[in-house]
């Protein structure tokens, strides 16, 4: 379709592909810190697109996505460690645990909705991390670290490693990326553009609601198990307190979609970058550092509820990963 | 027998909205519904879209009994619905609104449904906003928007609450013209109006609703003339 481009969204497109390119080239341009950087970066950014996912799509608004995190730790920790199966292989099967054991989680949390929906997610959060911390062979309640063979499968030395953790954690960012993006141009997604903006208004032009929610929930299980296996790779050791943290794997992540802007794609990415950049000049001044988080987030919510992208959007004839369908030119 | 509601009842609470209401409504008819604000209206489409169960009674489409389905089930099934206050998707554009409606609505590709949601645009006049974002819309494009929708689901069933509210006479008959030129042989269209005239120039059949059941219920003119009608709910219309 031809149509003539306005120059900002050119100009936005232009920044968000050359944003790209940099992280494929990052190994070769960047030290080791940035790297590693980059990678939380990475990591943090599939947590955000799967919170938005649920929560700016599908309505279902989670405060326990960090279960899933810390199931992907344990569970790649469990293949890697203990079955002792290649590292690459332990990570799939890190998301696929993560898969299986969201039915469950799932068959409890949807009978609720809303707010008890959203306490419901904490409490089978709590859940999986008790169980974790009862498990001896995972170092029970103080956790362990991961063994040095798991380390060496990946590279003989340290700074390979950084770099082979960044590669697997830029194709998991690309692969939730584009999978997302393909899904929200998908039939279902229009549905689940349609569910954002008026719910019962999709449920009356035939909208499945319920089918929709549990499509989502069971998308971001596997991305949110394969991140915790990621995680763990960097941090080096599973524990339960710091595998199922609710702070680094949920809180942030919600000021993050939140302030970048939610039901969007632009959004998640866009408040992530703010995080880190956030992050890397404030973090000298310790607890600051969050409560300015947090009142920027709901200084956000105050002025346009769908965040610095929504307020951006506003100058932009039309969204930079363009999700929406058109109908004959006129 | 398209549509068939039997002993229907709902309650709020203590207040019986709904009592024991039973209708029929055959495949090419227009049904009009009146009847003086708080008189069930708006609750009987809920009942009927599945958006409220109800607490007692039976709805069948088809012969099939569709009480226990929710609104997407009955939706897919043949029932499109517009609703009073008009419910866009509002950061989408008008173009995407009826397209979510033609693909989920009649179960289509994405491609079968753009040439759906196309066609629908067309016949309702709204083909050169359909790029625009449908939040900004006049209140006659948001009301053609609801019809739009209503219609891309392909619907045996169409129910319509007060599409006609607010609008002036042109574009009342506006509205009626998209209906008719919509309407096919074996559809039925259920519509709710508060201004009486809208409807007397289009329903084949009108009920009065009153009390949460139907008080009279036949030809147009017959209805209207009808005594009780005329204490209950047109002296109070000063017709």
């Amino acid at each position: 379709m031809l149509r003539s481009q306005s120059p900002r969204v050119v100009a936005g497109r232009a920044v968000l592909v050359a944003g790209m390119l940099m992280l494929a080239v990052a190994p070769w341009v960047f030290g080791l810190g940035t790297i590693s950087v980059l990678t939380e970066f990475l990591t943090m950014l599939v947590l955000a697109l799967m919170w938005n996912l649920l929560a700016g799509y599908a309505d279902v608004v989670t405060v326990g996505q960090h279960a899933f995190v810390g199931i992907g730790a344990y569970a790649f920790y469990g293949f890697a460690a203990l079955a002792q199966i290649r590292p690459p292989a332990a990570i799939l099967l890190a998301g696929l645990v993560a898969l299986a054991l969201a039915l469950p989680a799932m068959a409890i949390v949807f009978r609720l909705r809303a707010m008890y929906l959203a306490i419901g997610t904490w409490v089978v959060a709590e859940l999986f991390m008790l169980v974790a911390g009862k498990l001896s062979a995972f170092g029970g309640g103080s956790g362990v670290s991961l063994p040095l063979p798991v380390l060496r499968a990946l590279g003989a030395r340290p700074a390979e490693r950084f770099i082979v953790v960044y590669w697997l954690a830029l194709v998991l960012a690309a692969t939730a990326f584009f999978s997302t993006w393909l899904l929200l141009r998908s039939r279902v997604g229009i549905g689940l553009m349609a569910m954002r903006d008026n719910e019962e208004g999709a449920g009356a032009v035939g909208v499945d609601l319920v089918r929709a929610r549990m499509l989502c929930f069971l998308w971001t299980a596997p991305f949110l198990g394969l991140a915790g296996a990621i995680a763990t790779l960097q941090k080096l050791r599973i524990s339960p307190a710091a595998s199922f943290s609710i702070i680094d794997y949920t809180v942030f992540v919600i000021f993050n979609v939140v302030i970048g802007g939610v039901g969007s794609l632009e959004g998640p990415v866009l408040g992530t970058i703010l995080f880190f950049v956030l992050r890397e000049y404030l973090s000298d001044f310790g607890t600051w550092h969050l409560m300015l988080l947090g009142a920027l987030s709901i200084a956000v919510i105050l002025i346009e509820p769908r965040g610095l992208w929504g307020l951006i959007r506003r100058r932009l004839a039309r969204d930079l990963v363009p999700v929406s369908h058109h109908g004959s030119r006129l | 027998m398209l549509l068939e509601v039997a002993g229907l009842s709902r309650s709020f609470g203590r207040l019986r909205v709904i009592e024991d209401l039973s209708l029929s409504v055959q495949p090419g008819e227009v049904l009009g519904i009146i009847g003086p604000n708080g008189a069930g209206k708006s609750t009987l489409f809920n009942l009927i879209a599945g958006v409220l169960p109800p607490t007692a009674g039976t709805i069948r489409l088809s012969g099939r009994d569709i009480t226990g389905l929710p609104p997407w089930d009955r939706c897919r099934l043949g029932i499109g619905r517009t609703y009073q206050v008009p419910r866009p998707f509002a950061h989408m554009s008008v173009f995407e609104n009826v397209l979510v409606a033609a693909v989920h609505g009649s179960r289509a590709s994405l491609r079968q449904g753009r040439r759906r949601a196309e066609a629908v645009l067309a016949l309702a006049g709204l083909a050169a906003q359909q790029a625009r974002t449908a939040g900004a819309l006049t209140l006659l494009d948001l009301k053609r928007l609801e019809l739009c929708k209503a219609l891309a689901v392909a619907p045996k069933l169409l129910l319509l609450d007060e599409i006609a509210g607010g609008l002036t006479e042109p574009e009342c008959a506006t509205l009626i013209g998209i209906v008719r030129r919509a309407q096919t042989p074996d559809m039925a269209v259920v519509w709710i109006e508060h201004v009486v005239q809208t409807l007397r120039r289009i329903a084949t059949r009108l009920a009065v609703l009153h009390d949460g059941g139907v008080l009279a219920e036949g030809a147009p003119d017959a209805v209207l003339a009808n005594s009780r009608v005329q204490d209950v709910y047109l002296g109070t219309e000063g017709r």
